[in-house]
């Protein structure tokens, strides 16, 4: 905060009366107003996109039907309406797919000199931003996420991470000095639904450039840009069963990481999950990092840029309709400039334009599933229960589909479920404190240690919470930035092991 | 009424300036293409500020402001003209007493405001009585860098007085302040100090007005509002000379401050070329044709 | 005179949070020497003496892992010039507990003493080595430093008795984690005896646990503790390894296993640096570069 001067009026009786002359509106009603004199008409992105009707299986390069020859619905979330049937890949096609695997590994890939890998990464990287805005509708189509967020993030940095991991695949031996590292083998990769092509990206990417082969199991609910990444890996011609993709749900992920020919896995998902995995793998060798959930603190220190705060909280919890394993989910305000923020975020939520996921304006999509829209209003409802004070954007909401305003609770306590609980929702808990100490204590108050946000103008205290959050991501004054470059992943619950940077290719390799 | 500048909040470059971008992001389509562009016409103070200016010169220009496109185009006339103080009697002769088209004119020593506080009185309390019904005044950018922050709230205090009922714009010239954290806090003495409208630039230094730094303004404006339950208007001048440009302005106003300053009352864009992009943009999306620039007249 | 004198025997105690303790539950259990006879009893540390070492691991944490990275080398470079000082004490220990030649125990005291001194030399620098400044294509200075994981616990293998308890405390706790040891089952009096160097040293009390008794018994609750953050396992015994990592399911704790032959304990795979990651947690921190 700038250092408070005063100034009394030298002529301040001359200026009264031009300043009284102003229409002054009373406190009550000191809101901004939003939507009455203009407002913006509907554009929707116009890319026609073809899906058909029915996926197959990606094993050993080629498309393939399921054993069992059964399929289910993809649906799109903002709409209802199904968009095709997906594959339900059994434990026989994941034994395919292993086998596959396999092979290519033995035979092709990890013989494959690191030059070449990478080369073959560059192309895709490529193929990726060219077929870009196919790959945005899409993902918005499957997944509900605003076309604004896929267009200019998630497949931008899908590529990105393609383009930054290839450079690796010929020098790993820099970033392990002393060390010679080797491949693992084959990897069963399995990813969550909030970012479906990013997160393939960021699993297939250091995977390949290290010498591993590759089975990825997308989510149930969003498995199409993950196959159309599989198109890609074809026209890219990536020797066959480098990568192989087999759709399903939990059978078929369990399948995966309990098959005895996987070597490594990793997974993005739950914390639930994440701990069923580490049971079933423990003491059977495979290598296994988990990228699980997170009750990230977003901590709001007095001396902040406020303004800018508030767009880090925004970002924070709206981003991707608060679908987001590191969203800043609890909103830490010192006592002295809680009004002020609140204040600003009730009017600056109003501002966000729910609906559509296609319409180029949309900030909030649609969420997920009907299933997480029933876990949001659930874990809503016992906030209120709990004594919560509910403030929500009154915007309207489409009737089909499955919605939630931009939402943020007041009046919340550590121990309420929603400051303990991930909501994965647009649904943010604000909390207070007094001091830096309290702060950091009620922040590491949490089996979660995923990210952080910290806010300030000093640069020594900056350091100091760096340093004392328990969080594998530190965000200070800025929240939800990624890079291909910067390792990303949790402390404590929220899992281990690095994705992205130098450090994320430890996970790949094996050290001799 | 004693007026503090406690709690102007610190800003950070890297975030303001990625929010400024986001609002270039928003796509303004069809029917809302064409009613922001006829806002943001409503909305420009049609400048000329050259030494070689003319009361010639200015009669086109103030023509032009009356009258910008060909009447089928149902486009609103601009909102002021904008010229040094020796040439407002002349504006003032060619529109008349009463006008839609108000007449503004720089003064206290304009562009650099080096000059002593006497003149610049007198130079507001003629340009007034001359019949400018907006004074664009410059701060002393020297007092301000040098830390004499009263001064530069003095200064504008006493213009404010020697406007009588005309409004008073408070231009910054944040190209000479460099930092965003010196444009907020110069917003805020301005308010404080009387200023019916904060504006961004001369249109003679650059940078002059940038998106991120009208959103500084622009916030510093909410949290006056805020505060105190008065409206402050706004003025982002130089550098917005395309249609596409000036939605974004809008669309940044709109979401920083609300539908209540999409008006010429609390919103201005100073320019003189951006006029005939937006009027080439109307007239595309009414004819459907891409357009020209011999089709429509200069000012 | 002599003759009538009789020799004062010893209880090795177990040690927690600096202090020697006879354990909760009070119980005990000879040593014996490999032919047979009775060295000395020690304590039998039981699952509560387990929670008092992880609790006096937590309290030390903190301050331990404050000092600077430099203090934190000189003070383990101190735990070796104690051990050299008493390294005919140790040696001894090592070689009537194991039937080892003398020369043969001298030869893994000695290592021992140059192991702590190599790791010692790692605290103010396995930051650079393996930390980052990443270079991100937005407007942000990013880095990435590894940080202590919290408490660490480790096993120790039946042999040799010393070597692999300093190789693996040492790489645990000079990044600024505590540790719970648990000291070989066949072997524990070289472990309680190098506590008793410890402790003379300027390490911080807690910031070494060490626990000995019948592994079998706490290896459920070391699995199980949601205090614990990491565990590093060099027991070959296949079914702690299994009972180990499952156990991670329970809090996510990191696991680290450590599978070598008693002979490669003396070989450079021994002093790895790259053990020092297993038990950090590497942040990354982003921060926007502007006016």
């Amino acid at each position: 905060m700038k250092t408070a001067i005063t100034v009394k009026k030298k002529n301040g009786l001359a200026l009264k009366p031009a300043l009284l002359a102003r229409p002054v509106t009373p406190v009550k009603k000191r809101r901004l107003e939003f939507g009455r004199r203009w407002d913006y008409a509907p554009a929707p992105e116009t890319v026609p996109v073809k899906i058909d009707p029915r996926h197959e299986l990606f094993i050993d390069g080629k498309f393939t039907a399921p054993r069992s020859g059964q399929y289910f619905d993809s649906i799109n979330p903002a709409t209802e309406a199904k968009l095709c049937e997906i594959a339900r890949g059994d434990g026989q096609d994941v034994d395919r797919a292993v086998a596959a695997a396999r092979r290519a590994f033995e035979n092709v890939w990890s013989r494959a000199p690191g030059r070449e890998r990478g080369k073959y990464l560059y192309r895709v990287a490529r193929i990726l931003q060219e077929k870009a805005r196919e790959l945005a509708v899409l993902e918005s189509m499957d997944g509900g996420k605003p076309i604004k967020e896929s267009r200019d993030f998630d497949v931008p940095m899908a590529a990105a991470h393609f383009f930054y991991h290839a450079g690796w695949a010929d020098k790993l031996e820099y970033a392990f000095p002393g060390r010679k590292p080797r491949p693992l083998g084959v990897a069963g990769q399995i990813i969550p639904w909030n970012f479906p092509l990013l997160m393939a990206a960021w699993k297939i990417a250091p995977a390949l450039a290290c010498g591993n082969t590759v089975v990825l199991k997308p989510s149930k609910s969003t498995s199409i840009t993950a196959l159309r990444l599989a198109q890609i890996f074809q026209e890219a011609g990536l020797p066959d069963g480098v990568l192989n993709v087999v759709t399903g749900d939990a059978a078929t992920g369990t399948a995966l990481y309990t098959h005895p020919d996987v070597n490594k896995v990793a997974f993005t998902g739950s914390t639930e999950v994440g701990k069923i995995i580490a049971r079933a793998c423990a003491g059977t060798g495979k290598k296994l990092t988990l990228e699980l959930g997170g009750k990230a603190a977003n901590i709001i220190l007095e001396d902040a840029p406020i303004d800018q705060a508030i767009e880090g909280v925004v970002s924070g919890i709206y981003f991707n309709q608060g679908h987001v394993c590191c969203a800043g989910s609890r909103l830490l305000v010192q006592e002295g400039i809680y009004d002020t923020v609140i204040h600003k975020l009730r009017n600056r939520i109003q501002t966000l334009r729910v609906g559509d996921p296609l319409d180029k304006n949309t900030d909030v999509g649609a969420i997920n599933s009907c299933a997480q829209l029933e876990k949001i209003r659930e874990l809503v409802r016992c906030g209120q229960e709990e004594g919560a004070e509910v403030e929500q954007s009154s915007c309207a909401l489409p009737s089909k589909g499955y919605w939630f305003p931009p939402t943020f609770l007041t009046s919340v306590t550590m121990s309420h479920r929603v400051a303990r609980e991930e909501i994965f929702g647009p649904v943010l808990s604000v909390m207070t404190f007094r001091t830096p100490e309290e702060a950091l204590e009620r922040a590491n108050n949490t089996p979660y240690g995923l990210s952080a946000g910290v806010w300030t103008d000093k640069g020594s205290k900056i350091f100091k919470m760096v340093g004392k959050l328990r969080a594998g991501v530190v965000w200070a004054n800025s929240y939800n930035k990624f890079d291909p470059a910067s390792p990303f992943g949790g402390y404590k619950e929220s899992g281990f092991g690095r994705e992205g940077g130098a450090h994320g290719l430890s996970a790949y390799v094996q050290l001799t | 009424m004693t007026t503090t500048f406690a709690s102007v909040p610190t800003i950070d470059q890297v975030t303001v300036e990625e929010r400024a971008a986001s609002f270039t992001k928003r796509s303004i389509k069809t029917s809302a293409k064409l009613a922001g562009l006829k806002m943001a016409v409503s909305m420009i103070d049609l400048t000329t500020l050259e030494g070689k200016d003319t009361p010639g010169r200015v009669a086109y220009l103030c023509r032009k402001a009356l009258q910008p496109a060909e009447p089928k185009y149902d486009v609103p006339s601009c909102a002021a003209v904008c010229v040094y103080p020796n040439l407002v009697r002349h504006a003032r002769r060619f529109l008349g007493e009463r006008s839609a088209v108000k007449i503004a004119s720089v003064a206290t020593g304009f562009p650099s405001g080096q000059y002593p506080l006497r003149t610049k009185l007198e130079e507001t309390r003629r340009a007034a009585g001359d019949g400018a019904e907006e004074i664009d005044m410059v701060i002393d950018r020297g007092a301000f860098l040098a830390g004499e922050h009263r001064k530069m709230f003095d200064e504008i205090a006493a213009v404010k007085a020697a406007c009588g009922d005309s409004h008073l714009k408070v231009i910054l010239e944040t190209g000479e302040l460099v930092t965003y954290d010196n444009v907020r806090l110069a917003s805020q003495i301005a308010m404080e100090a009387g200023a019916d409208f904060i504006k961004t630039s001369t249109g003679k230094v650059q940078p002059a007005a940038t998106m991120p730094v009208t959103l500084v303004m622009l916030e510093a404006i909410r949290d006056y509002f805020f505060a105190t339950g008065l409206r402050i208007g706004m003025k982002p001048a130089g550098g917005i000379r395309t249609a596409k440009q000036s939605l974004a302005y809008l669309v940044m106003v709109k979401e920083t401050l609300g539908d209540d300053w999409l008006t010429p009352d609390l919103f201005r864009i100073g320019a003189s070329t951006l006029l005939n992009d937006v009027l080439m943009q109307i007239a595309k999306t009414a004819d459907g044709n891409y357009q020209g620039a011999d089709y429509f007249s200069i000012s | 005179m002599n003759a009538l004198r009789l020799d004062v025997r010893k209880t090795y105690k177990l040690y927690i949070g600096g202090n020697f303790v006879r354990g909760e539950s009070g119980r005990y259990l000879p040593a014996s020497s490999p032919s047979g006879a009775l060295l000395d009893n020690f304590c039998h540390a039981s699952r509560k003496d387990l929670r008092d070492a992880v609790s006096a691991a937590r309290s030390a944490c903190d301050g331990w892992a404050k000092k600077s990275a430099y203090l934190r080398g000189q003070i383990l470079y101190r735990a070796a010039e104690m051990l050299e000082d008493r390294a005919p004490a140790m040696t001894e220990e090592i070689a009537r507990s194991t039937g080892a030649a003398p020369e043969k125990a001298r030869a893994e005291v000695n290592l021992a003493i140059d192991r702590l001194v190599y790791f010692a030399g790692w605290t103010d620098k396995f930051a650079q080595v393996f930390g980052a400044v990443n270079p991100v294509a937005s407007s942000h200075f990013n880095f990435t430093i590894p940080e202590p994981t919290g408490v660490v616990a480790a096993l120790a293998p039946d042999e040799p008795s010393l070597l692999p308890l300093i190789s693996l405390a040492a790489p645990a706790i000079l990044t600024g984690n505590s540790a719970v040891l648990v000291a070989s089952d066949k072997f524990p009096l070289p472990a309680l005896t190098f506590a008793e160097i410890l402790a003379t040293s300027d390490l911080p009390g807690g910031v070494v646990n060490i626990l000995a008794g019948k592994r079998g018994e706490l290896i459920s609750h070391l699995a199980s503790h949601n205090d614990i953050n990491a565990i590093v396992n060099a027991s070959s015994a296949e079914e702690t390894h299994q009972a180990l990592q499952s156990g991670t399911a329970i809090n996510l704790k990191r696991y680290a296993a450590r599978k070598m032959t008693a002979e490669e304990w003396f070989t450079d795979s021994a002093e790895n640096p790259y053990w020092i990651a297993d038990t950090v947690e590497f942040k990354t921190a982003w921060h926007p570069i502007g006016l």
